[in-house]
C-alpha cells in the first residue's frame, strides 16, 4: 500500500523488523516444542530448559510413534487420517449430489429441503453434542469410524458453497449437454464435476484440517485408546495426579499431529486461501 | 436467483438429496430437537423416567450464579481473544502489506498456526508456562514475578486468552491483507500527494475502507471463541480454577457428561443455539449489505 | 435433413403468453431467420424446436414426426448458442466429439468427422487447444463445428454472432452462408439484427410481441410489409411514419403514412419540410428534416446531389408507387 510512497530507509527495516518480532511470537510455541522433543525428560524437569535442539530426537519420536502411552501415535494419526479423509470426502460427496439436485432440478420439496440444510449453517456440533452423542450411542457406533465421521458431515457449509457454483455456470453448457444427448448425471460426470475441480480441491483443504483437528467430539466417542485420534489423544498423554508427565514424548506427539495439517496448508496454500475465503462468503 | 431449470425427473433429484438428508436428519435435526425437547424435563436419578418442568431448567439456569457467571467468563474471553487476535493480525497485515516483495513469504509463514488444532495450541502454552517446568514460569520467576494459573484465575484466563488468540492469527491476518491489498492503491496515492502522513492514511482512508473485513471478522471470531476453543480451555485449564475459565460451551459439556445433568445442559445448549442464531442472522445481514455496494 | 413445421405454437410462462400461435411450414434444406427486437419471443420459440421449453400449445414435426415430446437428443438437431456454450475443460477435439461419443459413434468414425469439420471451419491447428486459448472468431467456429460433426437434420442458431465484434460479424456472416449453401441442411437463425436476416434468410419470420407479423423471403417483407412494425424494423435507416393526412388521397381508416428514405427526394416543390442536420456518409447521404405537420423524416440520397444547408426550407416528393398507408393497429391499409 504505502511501499511506492515511503522512501526504502529506516520505515523499510523498521516494517521488517516489525514483522520478524511478529513471526518470533507465532513460532516461539511451536520452536520450544519442536526442542521439548529432542531432549531426554531430565532436562526438562530442571528448568530452564535449554532453549536449542538436543540428541534425543530419534528416541523420543521412535518412542511416541510406536509405543505411545495409552497407544502407539502411528495409529492414533492413522486414526485421524481417516477421520480427516472421511470427512472431507463424504462432505464433498454428499454436498455435491444434493447441490447438483438444487440447482439442476425442479422437484417437489425442493425449497423445504433448501430450507433445512439452511438451518444446519447455524449450529456447531458443539450446540447439539449430548443429544448427537446418544444417537451414535444408540446406533451402536461409539470406538467406530463411522461414529467419528457421520456426525461432522451433517452440515450444509459445503452444499452452499457448491451451489454457489454451479449457479455461476453458464445454463447453455447444460442446454448444449442436453443437445448432444448427455442425461443429467453424464453431464454431471463429464462437464460440471471437472469444472468443479479448482472448488473441491479448495474445500478438501479446508475440510480436512477441520476434521484433523476435531477435539471434543471424538474426546466424547472414542473411549478405547486404540481409537483416539492424535489431536485428542495428547490430553490423554497427561497423567492423572501429581505424576510428572512424559513431556519430550508429549511434546513429539504434538509436533506429529501438526505435521499433516501443516503440510497440506503451506503446498495447497493458493487453494487453502481461496476456499478460506469462499466458505466465509 | 434461479436457474432455468434444465433437466426433467423427480426421482433423481431426490435420490440425490437423499445422503444429506438422512445424515442431517438423524444427526442433525433429530439431535437438535432432542436437546429443545429434553430442556423441557428433569430425569430422575435414575434415569428411569422424565418429569416435565416446563421452562424450570432455564429459570433455574438464569438464577443460578454459577451460570451467570459463565455468561460474563465467556464475554469477556470472546472480547479478549477478538481483541488480542485481530489486533495483533491487522499489525502485522499492515506490516506485510507496506512490502511490495516479500510479502509472501511472511504469508507462508504466518499461515502455519491455522493448521495447529486448538487443543494442540493449548498444549503447547500450558508447556511454556506449566507450573513446574515452564520455561516462561521459570523466567518470570527470576524477574520476580510467580506464575500460577493453577490457582489464580486471572492468569488461567489470560494464558486460555492468548493461546486461543494465537491461533486464530493467521486467519484474521489472511483476511486483513487481503482486505488491504484490495484498497486500490490511487486512492493512497492521492492522499499521500495530499500530504497526508502514514498514520493520517491510516485512521481516515484504510481503516474505513476496511471496515467491511473487521466486522465481518468480528462476528466470525466471536463465534471461534464461543465454539471452537473448547480443545484449549480443556487442555489448559479444565475450566477451573474455580470455573474461572468456564465458557458456555464448556460448561454443556461439563453439566452434561461429567455432571450427567441432562436437562439443565439441554437448556443450556438450547440458549447457545439462539446466540449463535443471532450472531449467524447479523452476519447474513451483513453479507447482504456487502452485496448491495 | 428435414422439413420443420409449427402448428400453432403457443408458449405460457405462468400466466403471461409470451407466444400467441406461430404457423409456418419450413422446406428441407431452407435458411429461415427469426428476427425481431429483444423479447418478442424469437429465442423462446427456437428453444421450443430444440426441446429445450416446453411447448404449451400446438404441435411441432420434424421431417414429419411429431417431436414435441422428445428430448433434444432425439430431435435431430444441433443447436449453435450465443455464448457459444464450449466446454471450458474440454480440448477443442473433445468439444467436437462429446455428443458423439455419448452417443456411442465408433472412435475412428470420430476422428474422422472431427477432423472433417475441423477441415471445413479451418481449426484443423488447433483442435488441441482449450476453448479460453481461442480468439472470439475461432470460438464461434468450434461452436459450429459442433453442430455439424452431428450430421443433424436441421441446424439452430441462437444469435450466434452477436458477441462478435462488427468486422467479424460480417465475415462469420458470409461463412455460415457458405457453409450452410454447401451442407443444405435446414436451419433456424435466431437473430435481433435486421442487416443478418437480410443477407442469411431463404424466408425471414418477423416476430413482434409473441406474433409472427409477416413471413417471406427478405426483398418481399422490404417492398411490402404487412403491418407498421414489420415496415419501421426492416431497413435502415428505417421507413418514415408521416400523419396520413399529408395525402389527399389517403384510404379510409389510414392513420400513417410510411415512406422509405431513399423515395423522398428534396424538389423544388411539394410537402415544406425543414432541414436540421445532414449526414454525409460517402456514398450516400443522410438529410434529417422536420415536417411542420410535426413528425420528422430521412431523405436517402446520392452523395453528388449538393447537401442542404442547415436550417433550410425545402420541400419533399414521392410516388405515388412508394406510399405504405398503416391504420391504427398498425395494419397495412
Amino acid at each position: 500500500m504505502a511501499g511506492m510512497v515511503e522512501k526504502r530507509g529506516a520505515g523499510y527495516w523498521m516494517t521488517h523488523l516489525g514483522l520478524i518480532i511478529g513471526l518470533l511470537f507465532i513460532f516461539f510455541p511451536i520452536w520450544l516444542a519442536f526442542v521439548a522433543s529432542t531432549v531426554s525428560q531430565p532436562e526438562i524437569v530442571k528448568p530452564p530448559m535449554p532453549l536449542l535442539p538436543g540428541d534425543q530426537f530419534f528416541e523420543n519420536y521412535r518412542k511416541a510413534l510406536f509405543s505411545g502411552i495409552n497407544a502407539p501415535v502411528a495409529l492414533m494419526m492413522l486414526n485421524s487420517l481417516v477421520m480427516a479423509l472421511g470427512i472431507a470426502f463424504g462432505k464433498i460427496v454428499i454436498s455435491l449430489l444434493s447441490a447438483f439436485a438444487i440447482v439442476y432440478f425442479k422437484f417437489p420439496g425442493r425449497r423445504l429441503f433448501f430450507w433445512l440444510i439452511f438451518l444446519t449453517l447455524m449450529l456447531p456440533v458443539e450446540v447439539r453434542i449430548v443429544p448427537t452423542y446418544q444417537v451414535v450411542a444408540n446406533f451402536g457406533m461409539l470406538n467406530s469410524y463411522s461414529g467419528l465421521i457421520l456426525p461432522l458431515i451433517a452440515s450444509a457449509t459445503a452444499t452452499f458453497l457448491f451451489r454457489q457454483f454451479f449457479m455461476t455456470v453458464p445454463d447453455e453448457l447444460a442446454e448444449a449437454a442436453r443437445v448432444d444427448g448427455a442425461r443429467p448425471m453424464r453431464f454431471f460426470w463429464d462437464i460440471l464435476l471437472p469444472m468443479s475441480r479448482t472448488n473441491i480441491a479448495a474445500l478438501f483443504v479446508i475440510l480436512f484440517i477441520y476434521g484433523w483437528n476435531q477435539y471434543l467430539w471424538p474426546l466424547l466417542i472414542t473411549t478405547d485408546p486404540s481409537m483416539n485420534t492424535i489431536v485428542m489423544g495428547i490430553k490423554q498423554m497427561f497423567p492423572s495426579g501429581d505424576d510428572i508427565a512424559d513431556w519430550p514424548v508429549i511434546m513429539a506427539t504434538s509436533i506429529l499431529a501438526m505435521i499433516p495439517p501443516v503440510i497440506v496448508v503451506i503446498s495447497m496454500q493458493k487453494l487453502f486461501i481461496r476456499g478460506l475465503v469462499d466458505s466465509e462468503k | 436467483m434461479e436457474k432455468r431449470v434444465t433437466f426433467k425427473g423427480i426421482w433423481l433429484p431426490l435420490l440425490l438429496v437423499l445422503p444429506q438428508l438422512v445424515i442431517t436428519a438423524v444427526f442433525f435435526f433429530y439431535p437438535a430437537g432432542q436437546a429443545v425437547y429434553q430442556s423441557l424435563f428433569i430425569p430422575d436419578p435414575f434415569g428411569l423416567s422424565m418429569q416435565w418442568v416446563g421452562l424450570g431448567n432455564f429459570e433455574y439456569l438464569l438464577g443460578n450464579a454459577y451460570y451467570r457467571a459463565s455468561f460474563v467468563t465467556t464475554a469477556v474471553f470472546s472480547v479478549a481473544v477478538t481483541v488480542v487476535s485481530m489486533g495483533v493480525a491487522l499489525y502485522l497485515a499492515v506490516l506485510a502489506d507496506r512490502l511490495i516483495k516479500g510479502s509472501g513469504v511472511y504469508r507462508t509463514l504466518l499461515i502455519w498456526p491455522y493448521a495447529v488444532a486448538p487443543a494442540v495450541a493449548g498444549v503447547l502454552w500450558l508447556f511454556m508456562f506449566n507450573t513446574r517446568v515452564g520455561v516462561v514460569t521459570w523466567y518470570l520467576g527470576v524477574l520476580g514475578y510467580d506464575w500460577n494459573h493453577v490457582l489464580n484465575g486471572e492468569e488461567a484466563m489470560g494464558l486460555v486468552v492468548v493461546a486461543s488468540a494465537w491461533g486464530r492469527i493467521s486467519y484474521n491476518f489472511l483476511f486483513f491483507l487481503a482486505g488491504l491489498q484490495a484498497i486500490p492503491r490511487s486512492v493512497i496515492e492521492a492522499a499521500a500527494i495530499d500530504g497526508a502522513r502514514f498514520w493520517t492514511r491510516f485512521r481516515t482512508i484504510v481503516w474505513p475502507l476496511l471496515s467491511p473485513t473487521t466486522f465481518f471478522l468480528l462476528v466470525v471470531n466471536i463465534v471461534y471463541a464461543f465454539f471452537e476453543t473448547f480443545g484449549v480451555i480443556h487442555t489448559i485449564t479444565g475450566g477451573g480454577p474455580q470455573q474461572a475459565t468456564t465458557i458456555l460451551v464448556y460448561k454443556v459439556f461439563s453439566d452434561g457428561f461429567v455432571g450427567q445433568d441432562l436437562g439443565s445442559s439441554a437448556a443450556q445448549s438450547v440458549i447457545l443455539l439462539v446466540i449463535v442464531g443471532a450472531l449467524t442472522i447479523l452476519q447474513f445481514k451483513y453479507i447482504e449489505r456487502r452485496v448491495h455496494y | 435433413m428435414a422439413t420443420v413445421s409449427l402448428n400453432g405454437i403457443k408458449k405460457t410462462f405462468g400466466k403471461i403468453d409470451v407466444i400467441h400461435g406461430i404457423d409456418v411450414e419450413i422446406e428441407d434444406g431452407e435458411f429461415i431467420v427469426i428476427v425481431g427486437p429483444s423479447g418478442c419471443g424469437k429465442s423462446t420459440l427456437l428453444r421450443m424446436v430444440a426441446g429445450l421449453e416446453t411447448v404449451t400449445e400446438g404441435e411441432i414435426k420434424i421431417g414429419g414426426a411429431r417431436v414435441n415430446d422428445r428430448e433434444p437428443m432425439d430431435r435431430d438437431i444441433a443447436m449453435v448458442f450465443q455464448n457459444y456454450a464450449l466446454y471450458p475443460h474440454m480440448s477443442v477435439f473433445d468439444n467436437m466429439a462429446y455428443g458423439l461419443k455419448i452417443a456411442g459413434t465408433p472412435k475412428a468414425e470420430i476422428a474422422e468427422r472431427v477432423n472433417e469439420a475441423a477441415t471445413l471451419l479451418q481449426l484443423s491447428d488447433y483442435l488441441q487447444r482449450r476453448p479460453r486459448e481461442l480468439s472470439g472468431g475461432q470460438r464461434q467456429r468450434v461452436a459450429m463445428g459442433r453442430a455439424i460433426v452431428r450430421k443433424p437434420s436441421v441446424f439452430l442458431f441462437d444469435e450466434p454472432l452477436s458477441n462478435l465484434d462488427a468486422k467479424l460479424r460480417v465475415q462469420m456472416r458470409l461463412e455460415i452462408k457458405q457453409l450452410q449453401r454447401r451442407l443444405g441442411v435446414t436451419s433456424l437463425y435466431v437473430t435481433h439484427d435486421q442487416v443478418e436476416a437480410m443477407t442469411l434468410a431463404d424466408r425471414m419470420i418477423v416476430m413482434n410481441g409473441g406474433r409472427a407479423d409477416q413471413i417471406g423471403a427478405p426483398l418481399e417483407v422490404y417492398a411490402n410489409p404487412q403491418t407498421e412494425f414489420v415496415a419501421g424494423f426492416i431497413g435502415s435507416p428505417p421507413m418514415n411514419f408521416l400523419p396520413s393526412e399529408i395525402e389527399p388521397d389517403a384510404p379510409e381508416g389510414a392513420r400513417t403514412l410510411g415512406v422509405r428514405p431513399e423515395h423522398l427526394r428534396i424538389a423544388s416543390s411539394g410537402t415544406p419540410a425543414t432541414v436540421v442536420y445532414s449526414e454525409a456518409l460517402g456514398a450516400e447521404t443522410l438529410v434529417h428534416v422536420t415536417l411542420p405537420q410535426g413528425g420528422q423524416a430521412t431523405v436517402r440520397q446520392d452523395a453528388v446531389i449538393p447537401l442542404p444547408a442547415e436550417g433550410a426550407a425545402v420541400h419533399l416528393e414521392w410516388n405515388a408507387t412508394d406510399r405504405f398507408f398503416f391504420d391504427a393497429e398498425g395494419r397495412r391499409r
